[in-house]
C-alpha cells in the first residue's frame, strides 16, 4: 500500500483556495467572509482535535472509552435531529424521541457489522467501530430528522382532516394513516437516492478515502457496499423508531390528536 | 339518554345538559362563548373532564372511536384527507340515497374536493357524519352557509333522524330555525350555560 502524506505547507496553500473565497465575498459585498472563515477555522479546530482523541482511543482499545465516543457521538446527532426541527415536542420528547431512536439503530446496526461481517480483534476495536458508527450515525440523523420534521409539519397542518376522520370513528392509526406513511419516506428518500446515485454522480467519501490511501478499488467498493447497507438498516430502524414514537405522543388513551405535545420553536 | 354532569376544561365552567332521544336542543351565544369547546370536549377531542353518560353507560367505558360513532360532532370548518369527495364515503350506495335529501346529486361523490363550495362542503361533511348513524348529533352551524330552500331540506332530514330517536344538541344563530327545530334553547356565553328564556327570539348574539 503507497499513500503520500500531506505536510502542513500543503494544506496551507489548500487554504488560499478559502481565502479567496472571503476575497470575493468581500468584492462582491455577499456579507460572508466572517463567516466563511470562522467555519473554516472551527473545521480544522474540529477535525485536529477529533484526530487527537481518535489517535489516542485507537491506542488504548478500551472497550469503555470507545463506548464514550460513542454515547458521545450519539447525543451530539440528537442535537442536531432537535435542530432541525420547526415544530418539536414539549419537554424532554424534543430530545428524547430523536436521540433514542438513533441510539437504538445505530448501536444495533453497528455493533451486528461488527461482530458478523467485519469481525475486527476485539469487535469494539474503535479503529473500526468508530468510523463504521459515523457513517451510520449520520445517515440515520439525516433519515429521522426528515421523517420527525414531516409527521409533526403534517399533524399540525392537517389537523383538520386528522380530527374529521377521528371524528368518524376511526382509531388514531388509522386517522394519521397517510401522514405516518409520507413521514416514513420522507425518511427513507434520501438514503434511497443516495443508493441510486452512488458512484454516478457521486463517489461515496468513504470509498474514495480508501482508495486514496492505496486500497484496491475492487476491495473499497466492497467496503462501501457494505456501509451503504448498514446506512439503509440504521436509517430505516431509525426512521421507523422516531416516527411510529412520534405517532403516539402525538395520540393519548382516548384517541386525541395531542397538538398541545408540540411546540412551535421558529415562525415554521 | 346523553347527559353531561360537570364537564370541566380550560375554557369551560362546570357544564351539566341532557338530552333526551328524539329531542332537539338549541345552543345559541356569540362567537367565543365555548360552544365548540363544549361540543369537542363531549366527544373526547380535547382533554377534558367530568361524568358523561349516553343512557347508562359511562363514556370512559367506551373505546373513544366507538363513543365518536355513537355521539357525532359535525364542525363548521370540515376537515378532508383525500382528493375525491368518493374516498370520505365507505359506504358510496347509502351515500347515493342520502346526498339527494340535502339537495346535492348523486354525482357530488366523482367530484374533487378542493372544487366545492361552502355549502356543499359543509352538506357532504353531515351527510358522511349521518351515514355512521350515531345515536347523538352535535351540529355546529350546519346550515349557516346555505340559502333558506336548502336549509330547509337539511332541517327535513334532522327531523327525520329526531323521529328516528336521534338526539340532537344544535348551534345556531337562526332563532327561526331554533323554532322549527328545537324543543328548548340553551344559551352559552363565557363557557357557562343558562337555558333561555322561554320565548325564543330573545335578545342575545344576533348573527
Amino acid at each position: 500500500m503507497s499513500y503520500i502524506t500531506l505536510d502542513y505547507t500543503d494544506l496551507a496553500v489548500a487554504a488560499l483556495l478559502v481565502i479567496l473565497n472571503a476575497a470575493l465575498s468581500i468584492g462582491l459585498r455577499l456579507g460572508l467572509e466572517w463567516r466563511l472563515l470562522i467555519a473554516a477555522g472551527r473545521m480544522v479546530v474540529q477535525l485536529a482535535l477529533v484526530a487527537l482523541v481518535l489517535k489516542a482511543l485507537f491506542a488504548v482499545v478500551s472497550p469503555l472509552f470507545t463506548a464514550a465516543v460513542a454515547l458521545v457521538m450519539v447525543l451530539f446527532a440528537g442535537r442536531e435531529v432537535m435542530a432541525r426541527q420547526t415544530r418539536r415536542f414539549t419537554g424532554l420528547w424534543a430530545y428524547g424521541l430523536g436521540t433514542t431512536s438513533i441510539l437504538a439503530a445505530a448501536t444495533i446496526v453497528t455493533v451486528l457489522a461488527l461482530t458478523t461481517q467485519v469481525k475486527p480483534d476485539p469487535w469494539y476495536d474503535p479503529r473500526y467501530a468508530i468510523p463504521l458508527l459515523g457513517m451510520v450515525l449520520g445517515n440515520t440523523m439525516t433519515g429521522v430528522s426528515l421523517g420527525l420534521d414531516r409527521l409533526v409539519t403534517a399533524a399540525a397542518r392537517e389537523r383538520n382532516a386528522i380530527e374529521a376522520r377521528l371524528m368518524l370513528g376511526q382509531d388514531f392509526a388509522e386517522a394519521m394513516g397517510t401522514i405516518t406513511r409520507e413521514a416514513l419516506r420522507g425518511g427513507l428518500m434520501p438514503i434511497i437516492n443516495a443508493m441510486s446515485a452512488a458512484g454516478l454522480v457521486s463517489l461515496p467519501g468513504m470509498m474514495t478515502g480508501q482508495i486514496l490511501a492505496g486500497i484496491d478499488p475492487v476491495e473499497a467498493v466492497k467496503y462501501q457496499i457494505l456501509i451503504m447497507f448498514l446506512i439503509a438498516g440504521g436509517t430505516g430502524l431509525g426512521v421507523l423508531a422516531a416516527v411510529l414514537g412520534g405517532v403516539r405522543r402525538l395520540t393519548d388513551g382516548r384517541h386525541r390528536l395531542r397538538l398541545d405535545r408540540l411546540t412551535l420553536t421558529t415562525g415554521g | 339518554m346523553l347527559t353531561v354532569r360537570q364537564l370541566t376544561r380550560p375554557g369551560l365552567e362546570p357544564v351539566d345538559l341532557s338530552i333526551e332521544a328524539g329531542e332537539c336542543v338549541a345552543l345559541s351565544g356569540p362567537s367565543g362563548a365555548g360552544k365548540s369547546i363544549l361540543m369537542r370536549a363531549i366527544v373526547d377531542l380535547d382533554p377534558n373532564e367530568g361524568d358523561i353518560r349516553l343512557d347508562d353507560a359511562a363514556r370512559g367505558d367506551i373505546p373513544a372511536p366507538r363513543w365518536r360513532r355513537l355521539v357525532a360532532y359535525v364542525p363548521p370548518d370540515s376537515g378532508w384527507w383525500a382528493d375525491d369527495v368518493a374516498s370520505h364515503f365507505p359506504d358510496a350506495d347509502a351515500a347515493r340515497r342520502l346526498l339527494p335529501r340535502l339537495g346535492l346529486p348523486a354525482e357530488a361523490l366523482a367530484w374533487p374536493v378542493a372544487r366545492l363550495s361552502t355549502g356543499e362542503r359543509q352538506r357532504l361533511a353531515l351527510a358522511r357524519a349521518l351515514l355512521v348513524e350515531p345515536r347523538v348529533l352535535l351540529l355546529d352551524e350546519p346550515t349557516s352557509g346555505l340559502d333558506r330552500e336548502t336549509a330547509l331540506k337539511v332541517e327535513d332530514v334532522l327531523r327525520q333522524r329526531l323521529a328516528d330517536g336521534v338526539a340532537i344538541l344544535l348551534v345556531t344563530h337562526d332563532p327561526g330555525q331554533t323554532r322549527r327545530l328545537a324543543r328548548r334553547s340553551l344559551v352559552m356565553k363565557d363557557g357557562r350555560v343558562t337555558d333561555a328564556a322561554p320565548a325564543p327570539g330573545q335578545s342575545g348574539s344576533g348573527a
